[in-house]
């Protein structure tokens, strides 16, 4: 019997390591953002609509936001603007979006077509303030916090699951977030 | 296009009963082929400082294909981060400086050479804390056997008789 303790004490420390493996393991490709619960990055671009302004980060402070990143050459984004459309109508949390590496032209036909869901779109033409925001694919969306923290961050396009399930419960109740 | 050329004769060559040419011919293809449709044309001033852009930028994953480094990569974001490389060089930056920069942005992830860490620390002691394990089962079963060894000192026959 005695025999049997260590081979099978070894296996069960092996199940749980490699349990716990696949319970973390990316889903589907998605990196963990090592931005969550860090300040999210500064910046200073143009705005898309109104080419006098400037859109900036220290102007976003006090108040929630979901940074949403996207570009009329992916086709992902497509797909989740119209869920943009209804986060904007829900009128819980402002939408800042920034435009990544595109053509301002084709980026307001976009708009002016499928209907603006951005409170302000930065223009991030060199894709300087993506990287500095560890993008690696369009759209991705984050959400920060007052304090200018990073929340949460959502890989790909935004579906109404992630939205109630994922990024509602963390906003303070309407009144709060108004 | 000339390698191309040079396979075509090559190989019609081979038809005719020479394989070498033919051989010869395709590693010009390939070879030609993979220095023709190299991604980054990026070249520094300095050679020394061309060498450690090299290296970076073949330690550094592209996130958006994640099995590729930066610099094999003809993605748009894997030419930004090579772009952000380059200028952390010429700046005088560091490897490490670079290195650190990604990381703070992508995670240790975008590293092809994880670094150690307090969350990873376990996975590189694994192997050593294995082979002490083992070699403490070896010692112990070694000392078993020798002890039974010593005990049966009996001759062989009367082990035959029982």
């Amino acid at each position: 019997m005695n025999r049997f303790v260590l081979p099978l004490g070894l296996f069960a420390l092996l199940a749980v390591v490699l349990g716990i493996g696949i319970k973390h393991s990316p889903d589907k490709g998605t990196i963990a953002s090592v931005l969550i619960g860090k300040p999210a990055p500064q910046f200073s671009l143009p705005s898309l609509t109104d080419a006098s302004r400037t859109v900036r980060s220290t102007a976003l402070r006090g108040r929630w936001y979901l940074f949403n990143v996207w570009g009329t050459w992916c086709g992902e984004c497509r797909a989740e603007h119209s869920m943009l459309l209804e986060v904007r109508q829900a009128g819980v949390v402002p939408l800042i979006g920034l435009d990544w590496k595109d053509e301002d032209a084709d980026a307001r036909s976009w708009l002016a077509q499928l209907g603006n869901p951005y409170e302000a779109v930065a223009v991030d033409r060199e894709g300087r303030t993506a990287i500095d925001y560890g993008v690696y694919g369009a759209p991705e969306t984050f959400l920060v916090n007052p304090q200018g923290i990073v929340v949460y961050k959502y890989v790909g396009p935004l579906t109404r699951e992630a939205w109630e399930r994922q990024i509602l419960p963390l906003l303070p109740t309407r009144q709060a977030a108004r | 296009m000339r390698e191309v050329s040079l396979t075509r004769t090559g190989c019609r060559r081979e038809r005719r009963g020479r394989p070498v040419a033919c051989l010869v011919a395709l590693a010009a293809l390939v070879f030609g082929v993979t220095a023709a449709y190299a991604v980054d044309p990026t070249q520094l001033p300095d050679p020394a400082l061309q060498e450690r852009y090299r290296a970076l930028t073949h330690e550094l994953r592209c996130m958006q294909c994640q099995n590729e480094a930066i610099a094999d990569s003809p993605v748009s974001l894997a030419a930004d981060l090579r772009r952000e490389v380059r200028d952390m060089l010429l700046a005088g930056k560091s490897d490490e400086d670079v290195r650190n920069f990604m990381v703070a942005r992508y995670g240790d992830f975008i590293l092809f050479r994880p670094r150690f860490n307090a969350r990873n620390a376990w996975l590189w002691m694994a192997p050593g804390v294995l082979l002490l394990v083992g070699a403490l089962v070896f010692v112990r079963v070694v000392q078993r056997r020798s002890a039974l060894v010593s005990e049966d000192n009996e001759p062989l026959e009367e082990d035959a008789r029982t």
